[in-house]
């Protein structure tokens, strides 16, 4: 009997323009309430002062089955944290309606409820008071969370005093024992270092394996690959593609890398004030402008909207591999540019990567305002032949080509 | 796509999905309530005996609000684990890193009583009823202090707690009741001081000292009451903040800290009652004195207090489900 977990219907969720970002104050209330009526007298159209309002999400119907492990891809805005947060009942929907089957547990950031004040022992139980664990529950696991962050030592420190590795060790792993029949769980394994990143994907393996439902928001399409069976593609609030992952993640990175990306986004997009729209590799040219089949050089090229002038722009642009480790990273200062459609062409006399999926991490400020933090998709796919050690762990970090000679010298040698 | 990683980058799952169709047998028992959202999905057409395995799965129904009259209660009973550890984090934070510790809680309500005593007593002379002025002044003082701090707390607290309001559900109302519970600490070391003070006047505990936890609700739930409309308020509109301290001024004044609620005349006391606080601090020196007779204007208070608690507790539930947007 496959029995389902989640069902949505026609879910939808309407926000206030920038009502995610600004608050009210009174007076603004006040001032739109003695404005309105004279107003309609002047010019009798009330409706230039009409609250502007966007559908993050709009009649998004699914199923996902018990034990199913169900990936939701999409581009920054799409919609896919507003989903999980109606199913984690963190807000309402404006519409529709949603059925969830079982105890659900959400992660959408590492850390929640810690107290820097309190320490190791306190914030376990305050956090996982606030995941939703029953205090029994934490005393039963108390050893094995401890155990799993590595933190024996300090667990009766304040944890101001805990490295940032060590603070947020301790935090996944109280989130980690946590055991919800339904799991939610956005972008969180894209933080900390290599070891603990691997650490974290390993668990969401088990959780996966252990016959969870689990719905995994991610912009890293190798982590989506390995742990889900399927996947939904959300973007503008509409579901775009659901069915088997390798068929929707490849339409997606075909969508993405043929411009689809720039019209995917919000028509209020537009008032942005820089975003990178795509990247592809100009040279060598194949027909998947994501592959990469040669150590170089390759041209690169990332293509930047800009709708307003940039007077001290900064732009950032860092290869992270498929474990989530910085590969390499450049930062190009002072740039100043007028409103237009840009391309930042890098041009690499080699790149002598291991085969495998990687991502660009793209950036762009002005001053200290962020405009673009932007997961480039699709991911970078390097599909070289292996050059280096059969044994993986004696491959080393570089797929460095290179040429064997051998001859023989001994009469040489002696010379010299 | 082939994956050049595929070996390297460890175990990958294969698809197994096949379509989306469902297969949804209606459950006839054994289906736990966990809010009053949940409704049953269907009425049963297939009897399925449930294995034990699924007999506690709870069904929870998501939709936007409709009911303005659905207060949950039962959730939060079901949340009352994490309401303690709430005011249990309260209370251990407030007094980490402070010198004198919990000395705070006596040090506040005595120094406030010293100078009312010199100025409004001593100085002043406000009639106390009889009372030592230092007994007379701390024993509003007490409960006016935990009102003002209860209150001024839960206004705040939907605020502070943006990062985990945005990151995971619970019921928010445990965020304002913790808030006023965890005053309850100070308020019972300070009340310390109280003993000790009426010991020292001579003052003896008659029965009507019985009275006092009931005054001591009513102020906790006067905080309550209007802190649970602030708090969902001051989510919204930021100006709240600013007014609050102004309004716990303001409303000192308004109740018979400084002076005895008798000076209030007669036929005004019902009017004087419909500020909870001042049938809280009478009842207080009533209860602890037995000097000062009942007040009068208390069940003017206790239903003034009723109406504000129930409105709260409405529009904070009203407020509830988008409040995580706003904050």
């Amino acid at each position: 009997m496959s029995d389902v977990a989640i069902r949505v219907e026609n879910l939808s969720k309407r926000y206030r323009i920038g009502e995610r970002e600004r608050y009210y104050a009174l007076r603004d209330v006040l001032t739109r309430a003695f404005r309105v009526p004279f107003r309609r007298c002047s010019s009798g159209s009330a409706s230039t002062d009409a609250p502007k309002w966007i559908w993050a999400l709009k009649d998004v119907s699914f199923e996902v089955k018990r034990g199913e492990v169900v990936g939701i891809i999409g581009r920054n805005g799409a919609g896919k944290t507003t989903l999980l947060k109606i199913l984690a009942r963190i807000t309402e929907p404006t519409e529709g309606y949603a059925e969830v089957r079982g105890r659900v547990g959400s992660l959408l950031e590492v850390g929640t409820g810690f107290h820097p004040e309190l320490t190791g022992r306190e914030n376990i139980y305050l956090s996982g008071a606030i995941l939703g664990m029953k205090k029994a529950e934490i005393d039963r696991k108390f050893d094995e969370i401890v155990a799993f962050a590595g933190v024996e030592k300090f667990i009766d420190t304040p944890v101001k005093h805990y490295s940032t590795g060590m603070h947020m060790r301790l935090a996944f792993s109280v989130a980690a024992h946590l055991d919800p029949e339904i799991l939610l769980v956005d972008e969180v394994l894209a933080v900390g270092d290599l070891e603990f990143q691997k650490k974290c994907l390993g668990k969401m393996g088990d959780v996966a394996k252990g016959g969870r439902t689990v719905l995994f928001v991610s912009h890293q399409m190798n982590q989506i690959r390995r742990l889900c069976e399927r996947v939904l593609w959300v973007d503008a609030g509409h579901i775009r593609q659901a069915g088997p992952t390798h068929e929707v993640v490849s339409a997606y990175e075909t969508a993405m890398t043929s411009g689809a990306w720039a019209q995917s986004v919000h028509p209020e997009a537009a008032q942005f004030k820089a975003r990178f729209l795509r990247w592809e590799i100009v040279e060598p040219r194949t027909d998947q402008p994501n592959v990469v089949a040669t150590a170089g050089p390759i041209s690169i090229r990332f293509i930047l909207r800009v709708n307003q002038p940039i007077h001290t722009g900064v732009h950032g642009l860092h290869l992270f591999s498929s474990e989530g480790q910085t590969v390499w990273g450049v930062a190009i200062m002072r740039l100043t540019l007028e409103s237009g459609l840009y391309e930042f062409l890098y041009n690499l006399d080699t790149l002598p990567l291991r085969p495998g999926a990687y991502f660009w991490l793209a950036t762009f400020y002005d001053g200290a305002e962020t405009l673009d933090y932007c997961w480039c998709p699709p991911e970078l796919i390097v599909a070289t032949p292996l050059w280096t050690h059969p044994q993986d762990r004696w491959g080393g970090l570089l797929n460095i080509p290179y040429r064997f000679d051998i001859r023989i010298i001994n009469d040489d040698y002696k010379i010299h | 796509m082939l994956l050049p990683w595929g070996e390297a980058g460890g175990e990958r799952i294969t698809s197994r999905f096949s379509g989306s169709h469902a297969c949804h047998l209606g459950r006839t028992v054994n289906q736990t309530v966990q809010s009053p959202e949940i409704r049953e999905p269907s009425p049963p057409h297939l009897a399925v005996p449930s294995s034990s395995h699924h007999s506690i799965t709870p069904l929870t129904v998501i939709r936007p609000k409709r009911g303005w009259w659905d207060l949950n209660l039962r959730e939060l009973w079901e949340y009352r684990e994490l309401l303690y550890f709430f005011v249990w984090r309260d209370v251990k934070v407030r007094y980490k890193q402070t010198l004198i510790g919990a000395a705070w809680a006596i040090i506040q309500p005595f120094m406030t009583m010293v100078v009312f005593s010199l100025f409004f007593g001593l100085l002043a002379q406000i009639p106390s009823n009889g009372l030592p002025y230092p007994v007379f002044y701390y024993s509003a003082l007490l409960p006016w202090m935990y009102f003002a701090g209860s209150l001024t707390h839960a206004t705040h607290v939907m605020v502070e707690h943006q990062r985990v309001i945005t990151k995971v559900y619970f019921p928010r109302l445990i965020l304002p009741v913790a808030a006023v519970l965890s005053g309850l600490v100070d308020f019972g070391i300070a009340f310390m001081i109280l003993i000790v003070m009426m010991a020292f006047y001579g003052i003896g505990l008659t029965p009507s000292v019985l009275w006092l936890p009931a005054f001591l609700l009513l102020a906790l739930t006067t905080a309550l009451g209007v802190g649970l409309w602030l708090s969902a308020l001051n989510a919204i509109y930021r100006d709240v903040r600013y007014a609050v301290p102004f309004l716990v001024q303001l409303w000192m004044f308004a109740s018979p800290v400084a002076y005895p609620g008798s000076i209030v005349p007669e036929r005004w006391q019902w009017l004087y009652g419909l500020n909870p606080m001042a049938g809280v601090i009478e009842g207080f020196r009533w209860a602890l004195t037995g000097q000062v007779h009942l007040p009068s204007l208390l069940p003017v208070s206790v239903v003034a207090v009723a109406l504000v608690l129930v409105g709260g507790l409405f529009y904070f539930r009203k407020m509830e489900g988008t409040i995580a947007d706003l904050v």
